[in-house]
């Protein structure tokens, strides 16, 4: 099919719709309302549901719902609305319930900015809900990367039974790119949903969807069946692109946004005759440690990390390289996108930015 | 076209910026090129300064922003101020002679003013004034084809708007033929 110009966010609700979408969930917040204004229009008009929340808490809450009745449900929202969302996306994992969020990065901390930010990669892959539980994040770069991952998530959060977010910073919301929304994806073989709490027409037993587990070998069983769930997704759904990656003299890493800006830098750079990497990962939570351990670069002077927060996907580059190349860090916050002429500075400053 | 062609297009807000930017990537993108359009969003859009960039190429766009600007398209004085220096050296300025008179231009870069508020209201409507600028602009490119931006107009107007068609075609051949003089 012919690409068609679309703009971010409306391009991560029709994806959505492709995906299989049956029930969204949302409150308003810049820079995300496009998302939510789109679905308002075209899930009513499919029969589907959308409804605006009281707030980001019952959002989240609705979405524990209809994926607790077999539904796939979606929520989205923006910097301080997803910090709002985290009681109930630990609930969602302790419940092993399927459901896909979509944080669209705003500058913080706080009310922040309504700006461009990657400031909630620590929010993402971490979270500020409680106990053992991991949310698998996927960091797109383009608007056409962003409709892939969004159209295939569904299936990703049903086969693992296990929320999937699509972290994207404000530019990717607010910016139209020319994208073919009929790419096809990745196809899955999905289990039934036998614990859906659809009524006992349609299952024998009593379906009980809870996240309370009182006795404690009971609840440590639980958290090691999850835990192996986890193993899981690291091994077989752990995403990454490594870029002009032979025999560089800098490795950039970067995620969404930034890693296109350091695309455009490394050229520059090669018309210096300086040779550039980029290792990309997609994947957030799982992190790509893995990329690091295929680094061959005898000539490699060292590993620039580049992010629009003051270096928080740092910590995870620092635990991957484990003490094998000096890395450096550049970021820009508040809402300010670094141009590619910025990061050509930076790797021509490397040494000044190395991290003690 | 072997490289990325890097638009800024600014103004007032209400000038049309916007949709100047909108309408260059739609082409863009119905001529099967790779288009990418970027709005200022803050608050500083209100009453203030609008303005948006446009990337046009034939190979895939890496980075969506960019420091300095091919082309400037300029709808006022302080937008022409602000960008002026963010624009590389053998760059071109479109500016709208019918609000900025006889700006200072550094050298190395080429200014055209294009009359664009006389253009639209000798047509008989202030509100068509930013098409003219992107007839220019088509002219002085050699970018997309009538064909091209009056299927484009067509989707963007819509059924409500249908009737707006024929006044917009008339204020981008307008500005063409204002660039064309211009240009001699």
């Amino acid at each position: 099919m012919a690409k068609q110009l679309m703009k971010g966010n409306e391009a991560i609700a029709r994806a959505a719709m492709l995906g299989g979408l049956d029930a969204f969930f949302g409150y308003p917040i810049t820079p995300q309302n496009e998302v939510p204004e789109y679905l308002s229009r075209y899930m009513l008009e499919e029969g589907k549901v959308f409804v605006q929340s009281e707030s980001e808490v019952a959002a989240i809450n609705m979405v524990y719902g209809a994926a607790a009745a077999g539904f796939r449900a979606m929520t989205s929202s923006s910097s301080p609305g997803i910090a709002l969302k985290q009681e109930g996306i630990t609930y969602l994992c302790g419940s092993e319930l399927p459901c896909v969020i979509c944080s669209v990065m705003r500058g913080g901390p706080g009310l922040g900015s309504i700006q461009p930010s990657q400031g909630d990669y620590n929010q993402a892959t971490r979270g500020g809900g409680n106990g053992d539980y991991h949310v698998i994040v996927f960091a797109p770069e383009t608007i056409q990367e962003t409709i892939d991952i969004m159209k295939e998530a569904f299936d990703i959060a049903d086969y693992y039974r296990n929320p999937v977010m699509i972290l994207v910073d404000g530019l990717i919301g607010q910016m139209m790119e020319s994208v073919d929304l009929t790419k096809p994806v990745k196809k899955r073989f999905l289990p039934e949903k036998d614990f859906a709490t659809t009524g006992t027409n349609h299952h024998s037993r009593r379906n009980v969807v809870n996240s309370l587990y009182l006795e404690s070998a009971e609840l440590e069983a639980h958290n090691l069946a999850l835990k192996k769930k986890y193993d899981k997704v690291i091994i077989n759904d752990t995403r990454y692109e490594l870029i002009n990656m032979e025999d560089p003299d800098y490795v950039i890493v970067a995620f969404g946004t930034m890693s296109r800006v350091c695309r455009s830098a490394i050229e520059t750079l090669a018309e210096k005759k300086i040779r550039v990497g980029i290792i990309r990962p997609i994947s957030l939570w799982p992190f790509p440690n893995r990329a690091f351990e295929t680094i061959d670069a005898p000539h490699l002077k060292g590993i620039l990390v580049v992010e629009m927060n003051l270096g928080q996907m740092l910590t995870d580059v620092i635990v991957a390289n484990n003490g094998k190349y000096p890395i450096g860090f550049y970021g820009r916050a508040g809402g300010v996108v670094p141009d590619p002429s910025d990061v050509v500075n930076a790797i021509g400053h490397f040494k000044d930015l190395v991290v003690k | 076209m072997c490289k990325a062609i890097n638009i800024r297009v600014a103004g007032f807000g209400g000038q049309g910026v916007m949709m100047t930017g909108q309408l260059i990537a739609y082409c863009a993108t119905h001529d099967n090129m790779f288009s990418l359009w970027v709005p200022s969003y803050g608050p500083e859009t209100r009453g203030g300064t609008a303005n948006c960039s446009v990337i046009v190429s034939t190979k895939t766009i890496a980075s969506p922003v960019f420091a300095n600007a091919d082309v400037l398209i300029a709808f006022n004085l302080p937008s022409l101020t602000k960008y002026m220096n963010m624009v590389v050296d053998n760059g071109i300025i479109l500016y709208n002679s019918s609000m900025i008179k006889d700006p200072v231009i550094k050298s190395g870069i080429k200014a055209y003013g294009i009359p664009v508020n006389d253009i639209a209201v000798n047509l008989g409507t202030i509100q068509v004034s930013n098409m003219a600028m992107l007839g220019a602009y088509m002219e002085f490119s050699g970018l997309f084809s009538d064909q091209t931006i009056e299927k484009v107009l067509e989707k963007f107007l819509g059924e409500k708007k249908a009737h707006l068609l024929g006044i917009n075609k008339q204020a981008i051949q307008a500005g063409r033929e204002a660039m064309i003089q211009v240009k001699e």
